[in-house]
């Protein structure tokens, strides 16, 4: 149950994150998507033992993030949440690969180890993309954005109801799962017996609703299109977002720049 | 068992989605052909419904671990593997989307591992095998089980091939599969035991759901008010008899990695990652150059300073490490300014 209310309590902070006005929120949502489409193909097209190269690629998160006004700690703490299973894999490569990859005077690191920070990297750059798109354009703008790339009607519609029926389930839940506490000083959670009345009856109030929501879709003129509002047009600035990122990310990808500044670095040093 | 943009390569993950991207296309196909306006908002109201009832953990008795129920097989069954395949699709999709299960990258690999075997493989061709001749609860639980358990086999098996070909572990594939399909035949069981529970309950209620969805047809004839209390009953048998064995266990995949990180036999030499891996390389869409590469070639302008050290020298790996952690100082930087400018504009603007 916990799971439920936390979901949901997720589900409205990118939300309510996504209403914000900036000047990430306000770039067309189609090129935000195609844009974090590149960033997630470079990122994970890096080769398992590149670590240095990858670091370049964090300037996107960094940026946007305090551009577009996103707070840091809910963020990251969803990034953590899902970290866990990726370190799950990422930690047998330590224990198959031992070949010295970077020796240093003082210390030796095995090919395993920089592979399993490759992979870490990767994973939390790779989530916190997908965190920064809804959290800077929201599931509307994103449908939109699906329409313009010609998928279906019918799937995108199908999305955003599954969507809206998401909310519509969780809070539901939610209320009565605070009321029962309320009502059972003493109790951790619900207790087994009271479990089935209580779902059931859940389930049965959100589908009733859900059928008053399709009702009173169809009396405001639905007639199978789910209208999201027009998209504003494509400016310069939403073309130029999308090639200049694009641009930067093929560079890294090409160019190890970290190597480049340390190698520059160390000679002027000597 | 979602797999993760971080363990995919772009050739594996990029072949996945266009995969996805065709069956998805032919089920709309086929939905198109059949849509009432009133099987939309059951599709949505369904994957709600499976959205929710995925939240809940399934204890795989004597084991300390525990399993999800997918969804897939129940959809396919209520809703005809077509509706049931892209219902699956949009509720991994939104789970991408906000509680990063998974990724964007891996979107493909989730829908398709998750929503083709159950609704295209293991539901005509066990399911419906099954149920050919004729209803009976007998036959609805056996064929609901083994559909389920067999498609999750299916999918699991999946996840070892696409991880192992994108060779960012170093995992061996004979490791992989011990570990996979073993964790995912408990999972399938309790997700086979759920889904033949809900569905042999369907079956007694409104019978009519099954055998119309079995015979690939639309639900409009069908009341939505009929479906809703149906649905209602089956949340009802969800949460009564297997909210029971919910619990806050690690979920199988990581419980089956993090349970074995340890053993001696994992030691067990490979040949197939190597081979895997080269694949990889020629896959991948662009070129690959390793970090070994990359220290050989810098190594002519890096200034050296011992010579007893193997393999690598000890001046390129500093300067690597000087330069990642310049780049991280820069990207710290420059958050940090665009912080501050913005917060003295909106003070100027107050």
């Amino acid at each position: 149950m916990p799971n439920l209310v936390e979901s949901l309590y997720n589900i409205r902070i990118l939300d309510e994150l996504a209403e914000k006005r900036t000047i990430i929120h306000n770039i067309h949502p189609l090129m935000k998507v195609l844009t974090t489409g590149v960033y997630l193909m470079v990122t994970v097209s890096f080769g398992k033992y590149e670590l240095s190269g990858l670091l370049p690629l964090i300037f996107y998160p960094v940026v946007l993030i305090t551009l577009a006004d996103i707070p840091i700690v809910p963020i990251f703490k969803r990034v953590l949440l899902v970290l866990p299973l990726i370190i799950g894999i990422g930690l047998f490569n330590p224990l198959f690969d031992k070949n010295p990859m970077i020796v240093l005077p003082w210390i030796q690191i095995s090919g395993g180890w920089i592979s399993f920070f490759s992979i870490l990297i990767k994973g939390f750059l790779t989530i916190l993309a997908a965190l920064i798109l809804i959290a800077t354009t929201g599931m509307t703008r994103i449908a939109s954005a699906l329409r313009i790339m010609r998928i279906p009607r019918l799937f995108i519609m199908q999305l955003l109801l599954t969507y809206r029926y998401i909310s519509v389930l969780i809070e539901e839940v939610g209320r009565v799962v605070r009321a029962y506490s309320l009502r059972s000083p003493g109790e951790k959670g619900i207790r087994f017996s009271n479990w089935g009345s209580l779902t059931g009856q859940l389930l049965i109030r959100t589908l009733e609703r859900a059928q008053r929501v399709y009702h009173s879709m169809c009396c405001r003129g639905f007639a199978g299109e789910y209208n999201v509002g027009r998209e504003k047009g494509m400016g310069i600035g939403d073309i130029v977002y999308f090639v200049g990122w694009s641009l930067y990310f093929v560079i890294i990808r090409y160019f190890n720049i970290p190597a480049m500044i340390g190698s520059l670095m160390m000679g002027v040093g000597k | 068992m979602h797999m993760a943009d971080a363990l995919l390569s772009p050739g594996v993950g990029g072949t996945m989605w266009a995969a996805t991207a065709g069956v998805a296309a032919y089920s709309i196909k086929k939905v198109q052909n059949d849509i009432d306006e009133q099987k939309i908002p059951l599709m949505g109201v369904m994957g709600a419904f499976v959205f929710a009832a995925q939240m809940i953990n399934f204890t795989i008795p004597a084991t300390g671990s525990s399993g999800h129920l997918g969804g897939g097989m129940l959809l396919a069954i209520l809703l005809g593997p077509y509706a049931g395949f892209l219902t699956m699709a949009s509720i991994l999709v939104i789970q991408a989307l906000f509680f990063a299960d998974g990724g964007l990258l891996a979107l493909g690999s989730n829908i398709f591992n998750l929503g083709f075997y159950t609704c295209f493989i293991a539901y005509p061709l066990i399911y419906k095998r099954i149920i050919r001749k004729g209803y009976s609860t007998g036959r609805i639980f056996t064929g609901t089980l083994l559909a389920s358990i067999i498609g999750l086999q299916l999918g699991a098996f999946s996840v070892v091939l696409q991880t192992l070909f994108s060779g960012k572990t170093e995992l061996p594939f004979g490791t992989f599969v011990m570990l996979m399909q073993p964790i995912h035949l408990a999972i399938g069981v309790v997700e086979g035991l759920v889904t033949a529970a809900v569905v042999g309950f369907i079956w007694k209620a409104r019978p009519e759901i099954i055998e119309k969805a079995a015979a690939g047809e639309a639900l409009g004839g069908i009341s939505i008010k009929k479906v809703l209390a149906g649905l209602a009953i089956v949340a009802v048998i969800t949460g009564g008899i297997f909210s029971w064995f919910a619990s806050a266990y690690p979920d199988g995949l990581e419980w089956s990695m993090l349970n074995t990180s340890g053993k001696e036999e994992l030691e067990a030499p490979d040949g197939i990652h190597q081979t895997l891996s080269s694949i990889q390389e020629k896959i991948a869409f662009l070129p690959d150059y390793s970090f070994k590469n990359q220290e050989q070639k810098v190594s002519a302008d890096a200034p050296e300073t011992e010579e007893a050290w193997p393999a690598v020298n000890v001046g390129t790996s500093v300067s690597g490490l000087v330069g990642g952690v310049m780049t991280l100082l820069l990207a710290a930087i420059t958050g940090f300014s665009i912080y501050v400018i913005k917060k003295r504009e909106k003070a100027s603007a107050v």
